[in-house]
Order: structure tokens, then sequence, then C-alpha cells
């Protein structure tokens, strides 16, 4: 992890790091042209986002390509943040209250550590997603190297893939409505990667006391 | 190839009306091809290579006179060679021209994404459109016959184009025009059937082959070039011609409902939050709001 120190200067509280950041945007990027490229592909209706983004014969040469970088950004957040993704104990009394959540009762909502437990769903789902779609991808980016006898591989990959995209797709709609406008500070923080205290401490509050404490002096 | 003066009845990876659709009379053609009248001379091979400017390439003998395993993206015609034990053991020679279908239900043409890369035309031709091809393959997968086959060199995919631009001028297939015994003939699709239940019937009454029967696939929707088989019970025989083709019912799944489904759950999950949004608002943080209302005064 990263070892900048969490209480900045300037009175905020360091939320991602800059190597958090840039992992973050690099998944991002690649997922956002994977998802509009993968829609122009999806539907007759959206083929014309591949035209705009410079041709369907380009769209689908560089779909694959951008698959592997987002499947990159995806793998290093999972080394990055691995252990601070792990199911808690208190993670089950966070979904049973999460009524509150959706309804802005954030008092009424167990205390959060760094991620809670929606943002664990949110990471899981792309991680696992993510290599499904990669595996799957793999076979679709080169049907001319599968084989007939091993055809059945073809046949799982065509609906594993937009399964799969489907519910990042899920989770894409839900993750850039709270990261924008629902939850306010929350796009600082992956932009310029700080917030403040009192966003720290509503939001994450185990995660900003145990910096708290160890920002003490040790005696 | 030449769309002119072929009307078009389904267009791949198309939103909206069809220009075709029931607006010419035009007759649906048919290749019949009499398996029991073949002499595997390959002369229908050469002559869709002559005719299709297709270069030749490399050919691979293993233990059979069979050109190449399967058809190539340069090579769309291919007698395929099957030595048969028969049941009294005795062996017998199947050979079976392998190319393109053109099938009623093209699953090529299901599974393309691409806007006009693939066409079925009235006359039940099922060709492709390279200057449209995106090269994504997923035609490759549609297939229920193995028929499409990528070229890495144009990064697109080729088939056999029943020999549109000649049936458009009133001619027959090349393969056709080149077969020296006969066993191969071109029409409309009830003659030839006729033609082919005929011979299916003299097979099994005057040579003995009880199980003589035509190959008209019904699970494609039957399909434009059909074959007579001295055993029509057992396809497989034959190179490995599928006995129920079907469009891979994974293709029909990601096709028909697993595309509504998906459409409904994205506009809903967009309608959802904004619906949330109207409903809650934001979630703030009350100390940050009153810090900033206290920057603004």
């Amino acid at each position: 992890m990263s070892r900048e120190p969490y209480l900045l200067p300037n009175g905020r509280v360091l939320r991602y790091s800059y190597k958090e950041r840039l992992v973050h945007w690099l998944a991002g990027v690649s997922y956002v042209y994977l998802l509009l490229t993968g829609l122009a592909f999806w539907s007759p209706w959206l083929f014309w986002i591949a035209v705009v983004l410079g041709g369907a014969t380009i769209s689908r040469e560089l779909h694959p390509w951008f698959g592997v970088l987002f499947v990159i950004a995806v793998v290093m957040m999972r080394w990055m943040w691995g252990k601070q993704m792990r199911e808690t104990a208190v993670d089950k009394e966070w979904w049973a209250a999460v009524g509150h959540y959706i309804k802005n009762e954030d008092k009424q909502m167990p205390s959060a550590d760094r991620f809670n437990p929606g943002q664990k769903l949110l990471f899981w789902g792309f991680f696992w997603n993510g290599i499904l779609l990669l595996l799957s991808g793999l076979i679709l980016w080169l049907p001319q190297y599968i084989p007939w006898s091993l055809r059945f591989l073809r046949y799982i990959a065509v609906i594993v893939h937009p399964i799969c995209a489907l519910l990042t797709i899920g989770l894409f709609i839900i993750h850039v409505y709270m990261g924008t406008v629902f939850e306010r500070g929350a796009f600082g923080s992956v932009i310029r990667g700080d917030v403040s205290r009192a966003w720290a401490d509503e939001h994450h509050h185990t995660w900003f006391q145990q910096i708290l404490r160890d920002a003490e002096p040790r005696k | 190839m030449s769309q002119a003066t072929l009307e078009i009845r389904a267009i791949s990876g198309h939103a909206g009306s069809v220009p075709g659709e029931g607006v010419k009379r035009e007759f649906e053609v048919c290749k019949l091809i009499d398996t029991t009248t073949c002499i595997g001379c390959k002369a229908c091979e050469v002559a869709c290579l002559e005719w299709n400017g297709l270069s030749f390439s490399e050919t691979n003998f293993d233990n059979s006179y069979q050109t190449m395993p399967e058809t190539a993206w340069n090579y769309w015609n291919l007698i395929k060679f099957d030595e048969h034990e028969r049941e009294d053991g005795s062996l017998q020679l199947l050979m079976r021209k392998d190319q393109c279908m053109h099938c009623e239900e093209p699953g090529c043409l299901a599974a393309c994404p691409a806007e006009g890369a693939i066409v079925q035309y009235v006359n039940g031709i099922v060709d492709f459109q390279q200057d449209h091809c995106i090269g994504c393959g997923y035609c490759i997968t549609g297939c229920p016959f193995n028929i499409p086959k990528f070229s890495p060199t144009a990064r697109k995919v080729f088939k056999c184009t029943l020999c549109n631009d000649r049936v458009t001028q009133g001619l027959e297939p090349a393969c056709i025009k080149s077969c020296p015994t006969g066993c191969l003939h071109f029409g409309t699709k009830p003659e030839m059937k006729e033609l082919a239940e005929t011979r299916a019937a003299q097979l099994r009454e005057h040579s003995g082959f009880a199980n003589a029967g035509v190959y008209d696939p019904s699970g494609v929707g039957g399909t434009h070039v059909i074959y007579v088989l001295h055993d029509a019970s057992n396809p497989e025989a034959y190179g490995g011609l599928p006995k129920n083709p079907s469009i891979p019912l994974t293709v029909q799944l990601w096709k028909k409902p697993l595309k509504w489904l998906g459409n409904l759950a994205i506009i809903g999950g967009l309608v959802g939050v904004f619906a949330h949004y109207l409903r809650f608002g934001p979630k703030l943080v009350e100390e940050d709001e009153k810090a900033a209302q206290g920057e603004k005064r």
C-alpha cells in the first residue's frame, strides 16, 4: 500500500493515492470504450456508435485490446485492494440495513471500513465478470483458431460474454450514478484524491477512526 | 457481390424494413447434389476457383482423395471423401460436395452484428458483402455447417456465393456447369425438390438403397442446396453432414430473449437511478454543506 500520509496538510483526508487513481481511470476509460463498442455490436439500433468511433472494423480490432487493458487494471486493483475488499462480519449487518442507505438515512447504517460492502460487491462483480469476459472474449477474438470439434467453446463464449457484460453494465450504471451525482464528494476523491474529514467520518467511519488512531504520536 | 438485380429479403445487423420483402415475384433457386452419381472428379472444385478468381492454395492429401480437411476462405467448394463400412462389411466410398447450404434461416446472418455484411436475397441466396464485414467472426459461430472461413490477410470472412453473379445473369453456378456426370442440378426449389424425390424413390425401389432420401433439413428452415443421399438416415457418414442442423441454441438465446431482457434491464437501470435521484436526492454530508454555505456568505 501507498505510504502517503492520510491526513493532508490542507486539513483534508487522502482517500485514493495517485497510483490508485491512475489504475481506476485506466479501468474507467478502457471500460467506457468497451461498453460503447460492445453496445454497437450488441444491437443494430446502436451500431452507429461504432461508426462514430472510427468505423466498426476498427472497433472490432481494438475492442479486444481494450479488454486486455481493462483486465490488467482490474487485476492491479485486486492486488492493491484485495485485503480491504474482503468480506467482514459487519457486512451482513450493512446489507440488512441497506434500505436506510438507499433512503439517505446514513446515520442508521453500521459503520464502514475503507470500502463499504456495496463497494466490495462492485469490485468483485467487476473482477469476476472481467475474468469471464476475458476468457470468453479470447474465444470470440480469434474464433478461426477454435477447431470445429471444439465449437462448443464458441457456443459457450457467445452467451457468457453478453451475460457478464450486462451484469457489469448494471454495476456500472449504479457506480457512475453514485460516484457523480448521488454521493457528493466521491467524484473528487477519485480525481484529486482527497475528501473532507466530515465526509470520511460519515461514509467510512471505521477507516477514518483508524487513520486518526494511526496519526496519534506514539508514546 | 453484385446487389444490382437481386431483391433483398434479410439484412444482417439491420434495424427497420428491408427493400425486397414481398416486392417482386422471384423464384427461389436451389442446387441439387446427387451424391449417388458423383464420381469425385473435382471438376466443381476447379470451376469454383476459376470462376471466382480464387488463388490455388496448399492441398493436403491425408490418406484420402480429399483435397483438404475442410473448406477454406479461398476454397469454397470441397468434395468430402469418406470410406464407409456398411453393415454387411462391404465398403462404400461416399463423396459429398461440401459448400454453403444457403439456409432459409441462416445462422450466420442471425449472428452477424454488422449492418449489411450478410444479405439474404429473395431467391434464397445468402451472400457475404465483404465491404461491410467487420471481421468479427460471429458468422463462424452461427453456422451449423462449418462454412464461413476467416481470411487472415483480408481480415474478413468468405464463403460460397452460389455464384450469385452468374445467377443474376440467368446462368447456373460454375460448379453445376462443370459437372460431367450430371449429378449437379440447378433450378427452382420446387423443381429440384421434385427431381430429388424422384431420384430417391428410384434408389429405394430399383437400386437397393432402402434408406435413400433427400437432405433438406427443416431445423434451418430448409436449404437452397439439397442432397440425395444413399442413406438419408445417416448423413453424418458423409463428411460430418449434421443430422438435425439448427442455429446453435446459445446464439438463439443471445439474439432473442437475452437481447430483450438486456435492453429492458439497461433502460430499467437508467430510469431507476434517475427516479431514485428525484425521490431521495444526493447524499450530502451535513458539516460540508454548512461549510460550503458559510463560504458563500
